[in-house]
């Protein structure tokens, strides 16, 4: 086993190609796991720690682009907080602060699992995942990057340079249960935008099926009967509506963190809270 | 076009309290925890879980306190790296060490090194912290024995006592 330390794209981008098989360490704190108690053994390492291009974010007035190895902490607090705030309160919730520190955005998605704090928010504001390798560029919408548990878009001599996050005018949010406040895997989670100026909302379920889920018809059943562009909150009825079509829109299993009946439940409840917060 | 620096061999170095130090004959795919512990006769951060939920491990990496379990060394060779052996003076305890002593806040002592690197920490970065602050931050160390009110308590102490210096 060898471990490599490439410094620029370039060089990164000129592994993966001459050894599609190396595997890629950003955080290690999915990896680190593996190799700890699963006695996974990569024959070689791609460590991203120094790959600084990766590691930089960037915003103008229609998107914010996050570098793969972008840790959590830098996140949650700060600007960034301030341009994406559902991501902001996604990462929050992630493991620790230890863990913050070291997890990144280009981890959660490589990792691709449905718990993944991140994926739900990437979802919702339909990011784009930029993708490098074997000398070429691909920008591949979120919806498509995930194609399964734990399994996404990328081809061997691949990897995540980047996400682009659209800027929404509107209210964003997150939300997530889990066993308790601190160091949890999601149960359940949701991630809510309501653009007020496309009079649209939509709704991003996280560990609730094999891939992260949105709720095509609780969105357009939403927009059709509420106001989404002004401050008048919908009424009861009509929140009750909609966290039963959020509900239905998921595809839980039991495991051994909960019952899919449990998840089916929270996900509507999330997601009728995180309606009546972006009203408040 | 520079080369990647690889590291294919079991030698590398380490720069750990400031002082640099040498792993031979190791396998690369060892945690700095496992590298502090059984190769450079550090065993301050403790090993429990090996998976980054306990927080015994914590250390200092590149300003960033993490847990050592996570990190394969061998990635972290170029950077500084502060573990519990590194916060004391000469043999004189911080005044983090002596504050969770004066309030009691070590019971067993496995977990203790692990939050006494994440209060230095938090404490360089957020001099004046309030409670949230302090449950927050060490919201990734556990202590089966004591329970956290005599460590919150500890940290108070070194804040009140740090502000009137």
């Amino acid at each position: 086993m060898t471990v490599l330390a490439p410094r620029t794209v370039d060089e990164l981008e000129r592994i993966l190609a001459d050894s599609p098989d190396h595997t890629i360490l950003s955080g290690g704190t999915d990896l680190m796991v593996e190799v700890n108690l699963h006695g996974r053994r990569p024959t070689a390492i791609v460590s991203l720690r120094s790959v600084e291009e990766l590691h930089a974010w960037t915003f103008d007035h229609e998107r914010v682009t996050i570098g793969a190895a972008v840790p959590y902490a830098t996140m949650e607090v700060g600007e960034l907080a301030g341009l994406v705030p559902a991501l902001a309160q996604a990462a929050r919730t992630v493991g620790s602060p230890q863990i913050r520190a070291a997890g990144t955005l280009g981890g959660n998605l490589g990792t691709c699992s449905p718990a993944g704090d991140g994926l739900p928010v990437l979802s919702a504001l339909e990011a784009t995942v930029h993708i490098r390798g074997n000398g070429d560029r691909r920008d591949v919408p979120f919806a498509d990057f995930m194609v399964g548990v734990k399994r996404n878009a990328l081809r061997a001599g691949e990897f995540v340079h980047s996400v682009s996050i659209p800027r929404v005018d509107g209210w964003q949010g997150y939300a997530k249960v889990g066993t308790r406040n601190a160091m949890v895997i999601a149960n359940a989670s949701t991630c809510l935008v309501r653009d007020r100026s496309a009079g649209r909302v939509r709704v991003a379920l996280g560990a609730v099926g094999p891939t992260i889920l949105r709720c095509p018809e609780a969105e357009s059943w939403l927009a059709a009967n509420s106001d989404l562009r002004g401050n008048t909150p919908p009424s009861a009825d009509v929140r009750a509506e909609f966290s039963r079509l959020v509900s239905q829109a998921s595809r839980p299993i039991d495991d051994h963190r909960s019952t899919a009946e449990y998840r089916r439940h929270a996900v509507g409840v999330l997601a009728r809270r995180l309606l009546e917060r972006s009203y408040q | 076009m520079s080369t990647p620096s690889g590291i294919g061999s079991e030698n590398y170095s380490l720069t750990v309290n400031g002082r640099s130090h040498d792993v031979k004959d190791s396998w690369i795919g060892e945690s700095l925890l496992y590298v502090l512990r059984e190769r450079l006769g550090l065993p301050g951060a403790k090993g429990a879980c090996e998976q980054g939920e306990c927080g015994s491990c914590t250390v200092v990496v590149d300003g960033r306190a993490v847990c050592s379990c996570l990190v394969l060394a061998a990635s972290v060779v170029d950077t500084s790296i502060v573990t519990v052996e590194g916060l004391g003076d000469g043999g004189r305890l911080s005044d983090v060490q002596q504050a969770f002593l004066d309030c009691g806040g070590v019971q067993c002592g496995f977990c203790t090194p692990g939050f006494i690197v994440a209060v230095h920490h938090l404490l360089e970065s957020v001099p004046d912290p309030d409670d949230h602050q302090i449950r927050e931050a060490l919201s990734g160390n556990i202590c089966s024995c004591t329970g956290y009110g005599r460590i919150l308590e500890a940290v108070q102490q070194v804040a009140v006592a740090r502000r009137s210096k």
